[in-house]
């Protein structure tokens, strides 16, 4: 005579993985109770918070329009410029990198390593701050811009484009290789074809972010239509203020809009 | 020299050892010779070194020890630039194709020629005309249309890659074909057809083809000489009317199959 077997069970999380998952819970919750004791908000500020944004935008209406040929115009295009010099540059400097971070393709560790760092120290700086210290070497002006831009976008595209290498197909390389073409060859003909689209698919992206935070780098003196907006905010000339930002809000939509629209036809 | 006083084999193996992990060994001690003509099938199961002796050859993979005897050159022992000039005479046809799918066909096939170009031609694309003239009819002669040319990789089907493939080992104006699993991608219709193409122009063409194939019966079919391993080992070298059920046992185990 048989026993009837015990019925078979299955959780998905064992107890100490419980118990570690109701630790990180509680713990989350203390961190957000606590943060919101120590960041002392003032009450009085807050009540009259929605006064004061009307007040705002009652300032910026209507807009400074003479304003814009005047400074705005002008700004606007160094803007333009040092984003896109600023992307072009960060190319040059990101693909030879790239290569080097890439394990398919570097067979050294160290060089690996050496890349990835200057990758992360390039992303660990905000834009404003390698602005703040090319603004001291250079002085102020468009060309701190776009060194700032390019130091922080090596990072970016570097880091993007060295995966997008990383993730290529071994096959084709493989077939290439077997041809007896010279090592040149195999990655211009063998990997250069997979990574294509991610490439000008990051170099796109990069350069929409670039004409972003290329417009706000005048406000610590590195040139562009954040100069115009720094002025016209320290001189409370809100319609002057209101008017820039509309723009950089325009050019924005307009920037997203076509590398959109470019990247859909890269695949 | 590899062998005194016979008359010398295309290619000689000779006690080939291969180790991805040191001790143990994935190929051990393999010493075969290749004719200068005829189909040779290599059979076996699955992870007993096929794939790896065939990388071997053409040092995809970098044997252990040993040496593979090939244009009076030890393959085994050469680097950079000899071993490149030696690689251009061996094709290869994969398993998984491997075509650079976003190039069009004719540029597929046109890459069989990269290791004769000089650098600066490939990257700019500058193909002799005599390579396009011979690119269009060996795209022809795989079975497919010329219109097929502009069309990019990754449009067709597995067989049509397949044919591809083909054509780009034999751009290479190979002295030995190697192909390693052509057909275990395919369907079974496919796959005949594909045995039948490669081994009808590398025949046309007087080139030797060695074959890596799981299907027994269609190396029987197409292969004059039938090598089968198994552990990393040949254990049966001849015809295939030589090739017994018992033969069989011994290479894949097990008898439930037959």
């Amino acid at each position: 005579m048989s026993r009837p077997a015990p019925a078979r069970q299955w959780q998905r999380l064992t107890p100490v993985q419980r118990i570690v998952r109701s630790m990180l819970a509680i713990i989350g919750v203390t961190a957000l109770v606590w943060s919101f004791k120590t960041i002392e908000i003032i009450p009085e500020f807050l009540y009259d918070a929605p006064e004061q944004a009307a007040d705002l935008f009652v300032r910026m209406w209507p807009f400074d329009w003479a304003f814009y040929p005047k400074a705005v115009h002008a700004a606007l295009i160094e803007t333009f410029h040092i984003a896109t010099l600023g992307t072009l540059l960060a190319l040059v400097l990101a693909m030879p990198l790239a290569f080097l971070s890439a394990r398919n393709i570097t067979r050294s560790p160290v060089l690996n390593w050496l890349a990835q760092v200057l990758f992360v120290s390039s992303r660990s700086v905000n834009s404003l701050i390698w602005a703040l210290l090319f603004v001291a070497i250079f002085g102020p002006g468009a060309l701190a811009g776009v060194m700032s831009i390019a130091f922080r976008s090596i990072g970016f595209i570097g880091k993007l484009f060295g995966e997008a290498l990383e993730e290529a197909q071994k096959g084709p390389v493989d077939a290439l290789v077997a041809t007896g073409a010279p090592h040149a060859v195999v990655l211009a003909k063998g990997i250069w074809p997979q990574v294509e689209p991610s490439f000008w698919s990051v170099a796109l992206l990069r350069w929409d972010i670039n004409i972003r935070e290329s417009a706000v780098l005048g406000l610590v003196g590195a040139g562009g239509i954040g100069v115009a907006l720094d002025n016209a905010l320290s001189n409370l000339y809100w319609d002057q203020v209101g008017l820039i930002m509309a723009v950089i809000f325009v050019v924005v939509i307009i920037v997203e809009m076509i590398t959109t629209g470019i990247r859909a036809r890269l695949i | 020299m590899p062998r005194n006083g016979q008359e010398q084999a295309l290619l000689s193996i000779r006690h080939v050892r291969k180790e991805y992990r040191p001790g143990e060994p994935v190929l051990k001690d393999i010493t075969l010779d290749i004719d200068a003509h005829g189909v040779t099938a290599i059979i076996g199961p699955s992870g007993t070194g096929k794939s790896t002796l065939i990388r071997c050859i053409n040092r995809l993979v970098n044997p252990t020890a040993g040496e593979i005897w090939f244009g009076g050159q030890d393959l085994a022992r050469l680097e950079g630039h000899a071993l490149r000039m030696a690689r251009r005479r061996i094709g290869m046809v994969f398993q998984e194709y491997n075509l650079v799918e976003r190039l069009s066909v004719i540029e597929n096939v046109l890459s069989g020629r990269l290791g004769y170009l000089p650098v600066w031609r490939a990257l700019l694309r500058q193909f002799s005309e005599t390579d396009i003239a011979r690119a269009f009819e060996l795209i022809e002669a795989v079975g497919l249309s010329a219109d097929f040319a502009t069309r990019r990789a990754d449009q067709l089907s597995g067989g049509q890659r397949q044919r591809i493939g083909i054509a780009r080992a034999i751009m290479q104006d190979p002295a030995l074909i190697l192909a390693d699993e052509p057909t275990s991608s395919l369907d079974p219709k496919t796959s005949v057809e594909i045995m039948e193409l490669l081994t009808g122009i590398a025949a046309d063409r007087g080139i030797p083809v060695v074959i890596n194939i799981h299907n027994v019966e269609l190396a029987k079919r197409y292969a004059g000489r039938i090598i089968g391993m198994t552990g990393g080992q040949v254990v049966y070298d001849g015809a295939p009317d030589g090739l017994t059920d018992h033969h069989l046992k011994t290479i894949y185990g097990g008898e439930m199959w037959l």
